[in-house]
C-alpha cells in the first residue's frame, strides 16, 4: 500500500484544518434567513407553584414576535420529554416516571426550570421583554440534598414522593453468608460529588420550519441526532421522520451532557412553525449551568469482606442516587445498569450485592457524564480496596494482585451480570508501577518531608463496560431501544469513498479514525475518504456517540459495510478478469486472480460498478454502496491502572499532582495519538472531580451556588501536570476490530487514584477517608484538626 | 441608539452601525460573519473569544464593539494567509492540541501573544499564560506541547499575526 | 445588557462634563468588571463614559522617590514596565498576576481601585505602600480612599487620575487565589520602609485592611518567624463555599509570612 496509512498510525487529524482556521461550523455559527431569537425564561425558585403568568407587556415590547408558555404547548398537543430507559424496583413495580413538559405549566421544580419562551428580532430584545413577564410564584419548600430526599417530613418533588425506584442486583444471601465467615470487614461511607460536564460549547438549537414543504429542520448541539429525531418526533411534537431533519454539525464537546433530548430543542422546533420563521436559541454559560443535565451525585455505604489472606469474599453496597427533579433521557440506567454491574471491577469477588435507591430532589436533572456510573463504581471499589489494604497492612498493589481475575479465566462471568471477554490486569498494574517508579516513592516522600510537604502515592485499577450496547442485553436491562450502529460505505465511480456513520464526533476525531479503518480495509489513501456524520437526512440511522461506543460499535458497522463492498467488488472483478469468484483475492487495494498477475484496481472496479458497459448486469446490480448494521454480542471491557503522586502543602491544604501515570488496555488501537488525547482529557476531568469540581446547591433554598466559572472550579492549564500514558493490548474477542474504547478511562481511573494518593499523604494524621473534592480548605481543616504521628513511627 | 463603528479586521476596513451594548465578539460573529471566535462563558474566564486588538490578546466578550473604534483586530481567520497555517496553528495540528476545536481559536490567539511576549516559554510559563483559556477536552498536555513547538517554529519572530 | 448611551471623551474636562450631565452615568476604565456586570444585567446605567481615549491618564513615571502610575494604565503595562520593576518589583509582580494575560491587557489600576472589589489585588499594595490617590480635584491617602466593600471615598462624578507610590526598601505580595475564579481569597502585601513595616490584607475582609499586630512584630524583627503565632480574629472576615472565615484568618498569617520571606 506504500503511503496508505494503516491502523495503528498516529495519523494527523482530517478535521483540524477547519477548527484551526476558524472555519468550523458549530450550531451557533449557523444563521438561517429571517431567523428570530428565543430567550427561555427560567424559574428563579427551586420549588414554587405558578399562580398566573402575565405576558401582555412582553408581547408588546419592541421587536417581540411571540411569547409562549407551557399552556400554549399543551393546547397544541405537545407531549413530554420521554425517558429512554425503564428500571423496575426490586418488588417488580416500574420506576416512577413523572411528566416532563418542555415548558412547565403549574409548578417549577428546580432553579432554571423553563417557564416561558420569548421570541424576538434580537436576543437582547427577547431578554429585555422577558423582564416584563409577570409570574405569580408561590414559593414552596424544597428538598435538595440526596440524603434528605427520603427523610420523612421533607418536601415532595412529586405527589408520589421522592423515590423513583428501589432496585437491587446480586445475591444478598450469598453476601451475608460470606460476611459471616470473614476474617476482616472494611466499611466505608462515601459521596460521589455532583459535577457539571461543561463542554466548552454551550448548547444551542435552531428550529427551521419550511412553510412551503411542511418540513422541519432542527440544528442542535447533540451527540446523537437520530435519537433526538426519534424522541422529539415521535413523543414530543408528533412529527413523522420524513418531515423532520435533525442536524448536529460541529459540536464543541459533550462528555455526555449533549446525549439527551432537551426542552429547548422541542421549543425552537415547535415555535418555528408557530411564528413561521427560523428560531435560534443559544445558552450562555450561566444558562448551561441551570439547564444541562449534571452528573454523578451518589451517597453510598460499602462493606468489603476479606479472608485471612486478603482475598475478597463479598462486597455489599447501598447507594442513594440523586436524579434531580425530572428523569433525563438515560438517567435511570446510570446508577443501576452502568454502575452496580461494574462493582466486581478487576477482582474475583464471588458475591456482590448492591441496592440502589434513586431519588428526586428539587435540583437540575442528573444523567450520564463521562464514564456514567462506571466512575462511581470504580471510585467506591478502589477506595474500599485501598482502605482494606491500609487496615490489613497489605501493600495496595499486592492486595489487588491477590484478587485480580487470573489471565486464563476469560471469558469471566462476574456475580453482577457482566461477562468479561479479555484483559490482563497484572500487566497494566506492573506497567503503571514501573512507569511511576513506585519502588522509588519512599525516597521521594522523605525528600518532600524535608521540605515540609506531605507526599502520597495512590493507585486505582478499573474496568469499564463500553461499546454500548448489545441490544438484547440492553433491552433485558430496561432500554426502550436497541443500541446497534449503522454505517454506509459509498464508493464513488472513480474510487473515492464517503462513509456515513450513525455515531457522532464532537472532539473524538472520527473523521480520521474511521477513515483509517476504511483506508486499511479498502487499500486506498486516507485523502480519498470522507466521513460524514450528524445529519439524519444523510445517514440511514444511528444511535450516536457515548459510552466509548463509537469505534467498537460504529467502527464495526463500517467494517461490515466494507466487507460487503469487497464481496461485491470480488464478483465484479471475477467478471472482468474472467475468473471464478472464489479465485479473486482482495489485497492492497487490488482484486487479483490468485496465483496470477492479473488484477483490477479498486478504482477500476468502482468505475465498472457505476459505468457498466462490461458488467454482469443480469446477475448483479450496478453500483457500489453498502449499508451495514452492527449489533455487538457483548460489551467491551477496557481496563487499566492509574497511579497518582501528590504533594500537599500543610500550610494551605493545596494539593499538587506531581506525577500521573496511566497504563490502559483499550484493545487494538487505531490511532495512538487520538487515544492518548482521550486519556489526557479524561484524566484531567478525573483530577477535576477529585480535587476541584463540585456542583453545590444551597441546601435550603436550592439555589445553585456554583453557577458560573467564578465558583465552579474548572481545571486550568496550571492546575495540571503532564501525564505519562502507556497501553497494553489484549484484544476484544467479539468485534471485528478487536477494539474496546478509550473515551472514559481517564475519568474513571483518575478520581480514586488521586484520592488514594491524597489519603496516603495524610496517613501520618490518621485520616482514612476524605470525600471529593479534596479542596484546599477541606484538607487544611482536616490537617488542622488532627495531630500527626511522629514521622519515625510511620 | 445605534452608533457607527469602524475598525480594521484581518486587514480589511469594516464598519457598521451597532447598539453600544454590542460586544466586540458579537460584532465579529454577527456583523462580519467571522464565527471562528467563540463564546464559551459569560464571566470573562474561558478565553474562547480571545482576539488580538492592536496587537495584544483581548477577550472580545469583555469589550464593547464601540470601544474598538479605529482599532486593528486580528481573529483566528486572519492569523494566516490563504492555504498556509500559521506556525502555531500547524503546531496544534502536529501535536494534537485540539479535540472538539471550540476553545482552539482563543487558545491559538493567546499562544501567539505569549510567544510575542516570551519567545522561548517553558512548560510552566505556558501553563501560567494559558490560565485564561479553558479547554475541557485535552487536559492541556498536548496544548503545552503544541505551544512549545509553535514557539520554536515561530523562531521568536514577532511578525506573525 | 440593558441599553445605554456610550461616550468616549478625549479629555478629563469632557469626561467630567459627561458624567455630570448623565442621568445615571457610569465611568468605565478597562471594563473588566463593568462589562461582565452589565452582561448579567446587574447594573443599568443610562450612560457609559469610556475613559480609555484620555491618553494623559495612561503613564508610568518615577518622580524622585515616588512611582506615579496613571489611572488608565493597564496591568500588563505595569507588569512589564522596567521603571516599575526597578522601583517596586513587588508591584510589577502583583500586576502581572491579576486575572489572566488578556484581562491584564485591558484592566487598569484606576478601574481596579475605584471598583474596590474585596478580592482585588491592588488595594493591598496601595495601603501597604502608603500610596496617594490623585483625582481630578484632590489627593487622598489609600486608607482614606478605600471605605468599604465596593465603596470608595470618591464622589459620584470624581475621576481618579493617578496613584503615587512611595518607593519602599523592600516589598512583596503573596496571594492565595480562589481555585475557581482566581481572585484573591487572601492577598497580603508587605512593605518595609526604614524601621517600619506595613501589612495590608485583601480578599479576607469587606475591604482591604492593615494587620497592625503583624506590623508591630515586623517593626521589631523583619522576619517571617516574627509572625509566628499571630492570629487574625475571624470576626468580620468573608466566608464563602471556597473559604470560611477561619480558613481566611489562617491564610492571612501564611501569606504574610510568605510575603515577608519573599522580601528577602
Amino acid at each position: 500500500m506504500g503511503d496508505v496509512p494503516s491502523i495503528g498510525s498516529p495519523v494527523r487529524r482530517k478535521e483540524d484544518m477547519r477548527f484551526l482556521t476558524g472555519q468550523g461550523t458549530y450550531t451557533d455559527d449557523i444563521n438561517r434567513p429571517g431567523q428570530l431569537y428565543a430567550y427561555v425564561l427560567r424559574s428563579p425558585h427551586a420549588h414554587a407553584a405558578i399562580g398566573s403568568i402575565d405576558s401582555a407587556a412582553a408581547k408588546a415590547a419592541p421587536g417581540v414576535t411571540a411569547v409562549f408558555t407551557g399552556h400554549d404547548m399543551v393546547a397544541d398537543g405537545v407531549g413530554g420529554l420521554p425517558c429512554g430507559w425503564q428500571i423496575h424496583s426490586k418488588d417488580g413495580s416500574p420506576m416512577v416516571e413523572p411528566p416532563h413538559m418542555p415548558l412547565v405549566t403549574d409548578t417549577v421544580r428546580h432553579v432554571g426550570d423553563p417557564v416561558a419562551v420569548i421570541i424576538a428580532d434580537t436576543r437582547e430584545q427577547a431578554e429585555d421583554a422577558a423582564e416584563l413577564i409577570e409570574i405569580d410564584y408561590r414559593v414552596l419548600p424544597a428538598v435538595v440534598a440526596t440524603t434528605d430526599a427520603l427523610t420523612s417530613g421533607k418536601p415532595k418533588v412529586w405527589d408520589t414522593g421522592n423515590l423513583c425506584y428501589d432496585w437491587e442486583i446480586g445475591d444478598r444471601a450469598a453476601v451475608d453468608a460470606a460476611f459471616a465467615k470473614a476474617a476482616h470487614v472494611t466499611k466505608l461511607d462515601l459521596v460521589n460529588n455532583r459535577l457539571v460536564a461543561n463542554p466548552m460549547e454551550p448548547r444551542a438549537a435552531i428550529g427551521d420550519y419550511d412553510r412551503g414543504t411542511g418540513d422541519y429542520t432542527l440544528y442542535t448541539t447533540s451527540q446523537n441526532p437520530h435519537v433526538i429525531r426519534l424522541l422529539m418526533g415521535a413523543y414530543v411534537l408528533h412529527l413523522p421522520e420524513h418531515k423532520l431533519r435533525v442536524v448536529a454539525p460541529d459540536v464543541g464537546g459533550g462528555f455526555g451532557s449533549k446525549i439527551y433530548h432537551y426542552a429547548e430543542e422541542a421549543i425552537v422546533t415547535w415555535a418555528s412553525a408557530k411564528v413561521k420563521r427560523p428560531v435560534k436559541w443559544t445558552a450562555d454559560r450561566s444558562e448551561a449551568f441551570l439547564s444541562d443535565a449534571q452528573g454523578r451525585d451518589h451517597v453510598s455505604h460499602a462493606e468489603l469482606a476479606l479472608d485471612a489472606d486478603g482475598k475478597f469474599l463479598a462486597l455489599r453496597v447501598e447507594t442513594t442516587a440523586n436524579l434531580g427533579a425530572y428523569l433525563s433521557t438515560f438517567a435511570p440506567a446510570i446508577p443501576t445498569i452502568l454502575y452496580a454491574t461494574l462493582l466486581a471491577g478487576t477482582y474475583t469477588t464471588p458475591a456482590i450485592h448492591c441496592a440502589v435507591k434513586a431519588v428526586f430532589t428539587h435540583t437540575i436533572p442528573v444523567d450520564a457524564y463521562r464514564g456514567a456510573g462506571r466512575p462511581e463504581a470504580t471510585y467506591l471499589l478502589e477506595r474500599i480496596v485501598d482502605m482494606a489494604a491500609a487496615e490489613t497492612g497489605i501493600d495496595p498493589g499486592e492486595l489487588r494482585r491477590r484478587n485480580f481475575i487470573p489471565r486464563d479465566a476469560y471469558p469471566y462471568q462476574t456475580p453482577v451480570a457482566l461477562n468479561y471477554d479479555s484483559g490482563d490486569y497484572f500487566a497494566t498494574l506492573s506497567m503503571a508501577q514501573e512507569a511511576a517508579d513506585y519502588a522509588g516513592f519512599p525516597a521521594r516522600q522523605a525528600a518532600a518531608r524535608a521540605k515540609g510537604k506531605l507526599r502520597g502515592i495512590g493507585m486505582a485499577t478499573y474496568i469499564e463496560a463500553c461499546g454500548i450496547a448489545p441490544s438484547a442485553v440492553a433491552g433485558a436491562l430496561g432500554a426502550r431501544a436497541g443500541l446497534y450502529e449503522t454505517a454506509e460505505v459509498r464508493v464513488h465511480p472513480t474510487g473515492s469513498v464517503t462513509v456515513f456513520t450513525g455515531t457522532h464526533s464532537h472532539g473524538q476525531g472520527h473523521e480520521t479514525t474511521f477513515a483509517q479503518v476504511v483506508a486499511d480495509g479498502l487499500g486506498i489513501p486516507i485523502e480519498q475518504i470522507e466521513v460524514v456524520h450528524g445529519d439524519t437526512d444523510k445517514i440511514p440511522f444511528g444511535m450516536g456517540t457515548y459510552g466509548s461506543r463509537s469505534l467498537a460499535v460504529g467502527g464495526s458497522a463500517v467494517v461490515k459495510a466494507i466487507d460487503k463492498v469487497v464481496a461485491k467488488g470480488r464478483k465484479i472483478a471475477a467478471h472482468l478478469l474472467e475468473a471464478a469468484e472464489a479465485d479473486i483475492e482482495f489485497r492492497d487495494g487490488k482484486f487479483q486472480v490468485a496465483g496470477t498477475d492479473r488484477s483490477k484496481s479498486f478504482a477500476e472496479i468502482a468505475l465498472a460498478a457505476y459505468v457498466p458497459h462490461n458488467y454482469p448486469i443480469e446477475t448483479l446490480e450496478p453500483g457500489l454502496d453498502e449499508t451495514a448494521f452492527y449489533d455487538p454480542k457483548n460489551f467491551t471491557y477496557p481496563s487499566g491502572c492509574h497511579i497518582a503522586e501528590v504533594e500537599i502543602d500543610p500550610d494551605t491544604g493545596v494539593t499538587k499532582i506531581v506525577k500521573f501515570t496511566a497504563a490502559d488496555d483499550f484493545g487494538r488501537i487505531i490511532n495512538p495519538m487520538i487515544v492518548e488525547g482521550q486519556v489526557h482529557g479524561g484524566v484531567a476531568q478525573g483530577i477535576g472531580q477529585a480535587l476541584m469540581e463540585s456542583c453545590v446547591y444551597d441546601p435550603v433554598s436550592g439555589q445553585l451556588l456554583t453557577g458560573s466559572y467564578m465558583d465552579y472550579c474548572m481545571p486550568r492549564a496550571d492546575d495540571l501536570p503532564s501525564f505519562d500514558v502507556a497501553t497494553n493490548t489484549t484484544l476484544c474477542t467479539h468485534n471485528p476490530l478487536g477494539v474496546k474504547g478509550c473515551g472514559e478511562a481517564g475519568a474513571i481511573g483518575a478520581p480514586p487514584a488521586v484520592m488514594n494518593a491524597v489519603i496516603n499523604a495524610l496517613k501520618p494524621y490518621g485520616i482514612t477517608h476524605i470525600d471529593m473534592p479534596a479542596t484546599p480548605q477541606k484538607l487544611w481543616r482536616l490537617i488542622a484538626d488532627h495531630t500527626p504521628f511522629p514521622v519515625a513511627a510511620e | 441608539m445605534a452608533t457607527p463603528v469602524s475598525m480594521k479586521v484581518n486587514g480589511k476596513t469594516t464598519s457598521a452601525s451597532v447598539e453600544p451594548r454590542t460586544l466586540l465578539v458579537q460584532y465579529l460573529r454577527e456583523h462580519l460573519g467571522l464565527t471562528g471566535t467563540h463564546i464559551g462563558c459569560d464571566t470573562s474566564q474561558c478565553g474562547a473569544c480571545v482576539v488580538h486588538v492592536d496587537g495584544v490578546s483581548v477577550k472580545s466578550c469583555t469589550m464593547l464593539a464601540v470601544q474598538a473604534e479605529g482599532a486593528t483586530i486580528t481573529t483566528i481567520e486572519g492569523l494566516a494567509n490563504d492555504e498556509t497555517l500559521h506556525p502555531m496553528q500547524a503546531a496544534f495540528r502536529e501535536h494534537h492540541g485540539l479535540q472538539c476545536g471550540f476553545c482552539t481559536p482563543g487558545m491559538v490567539m493567546s499562544a501567539v501573544d505569549l510567544v510575542r511576549h516570551n519567545p522561548k516559554p517553558s512548560d510552566p510559563e505556558i501553563r501560567e499564560w494559558l490560565e485564561g483559556n479553558i479547554c475541557r477536552c485535552t487536559g492541556y498536555h498536548n496544548i503545552v506541547k503544541a505551544v512549545k513547538a509553535g514557539a520554536e517554529a515561530m523562531g521568536g519572530s514577532a511578525s506573525h499575526g | 445588557m440593558y441599553e445605554f448611551s456610550y461616550q468616549a471623551p478625549t479629555s478629563l474636562a469632557a469626561a467630567n462634563a459627561a458624567i455630570a450631565a448623565a442621568e445615571d452615568g457610569k465611568l468605565m476604565a478597562g471594563g473588566m468588571t463593568l462589562i461582565p456586570t452589565l452582561k448579567q444585567r446587574l447594573a443599568r446605567p443610562s450612560d457609559v463614559i469610556d475613559l480609555s481615549k484620555i491618553t494623559e491618564l495612561k503613564s508610568i513615571r518615577r518622580e524622585g522617590n515616588t512611582l506615579v502610575i496613571g489611572a488608565m494604565t493597564p496591568h500588563a503595562m505595569v507588569a512589564d514596565s522596567s521603571v516599575v520593576k526597578e522601583a517596586i518589583p513587588a508591584l510589577a509582580a502583583l500586576a502581572g498576576n491579576i486575572g489572566d494575560p488578556a484581562v491584564r491587557n485591558r484592566g487598569t489600576i484606576g478601574g481596579s481601585i475605584c471598583n474596590n472589589d474585596p478580592a482585588a489585588d491592588y488595594p493591598s499594595a496601595l495601603v501597604a505602600l502608603g500610596a496617594t490617590v490623585k483625582t481630578d480635584r484632590r489627593s487622598l491617602s489609600a486608607e482614606e480612599f478605600f471605605t468599604g466593600m465596593f465603596e470608595t471615598a470618591l464622589e459620584l462624578d470624581e475621576i481618579v487620575t493617578s496613584v503615587s507610590f512611595p518607593i519602599p526598601e523592600k516589598a512583596a505580595y503573596a496571594k492565595f487565589p480562589n481555585p475557581a475564579s482566581r481572585y484573591a481569597v487572601v492577598g497580603v502585601f508587605v512593605a518595609k520602609t526604614g524601621g517600619a513595616a506595613k501589612v495590608a490584607v485583601t480578599g479576607a475582609g469587606a475591604s482591604v485592611f492593615r494587620a497592625i499586630e503583624m506590623e508591630t512584630a515586623l517593626a521589631k524583627s523583619f522576619s517571617a518567624t516574627a509572625l509566628d503565632g499571630i492570629k487574625t480574629p475571624e470576626d468580620g472576615l468573608n466566608s464563602d463555599i471556597h473559604a470560611s472565615a477561619a480558613y481566611r484568618a489562617h491564610l492571612i498569617t501564611v501569606m504574610a509570612k510568605r510575603a515577608v520571606a519573599a522580601c528577602g
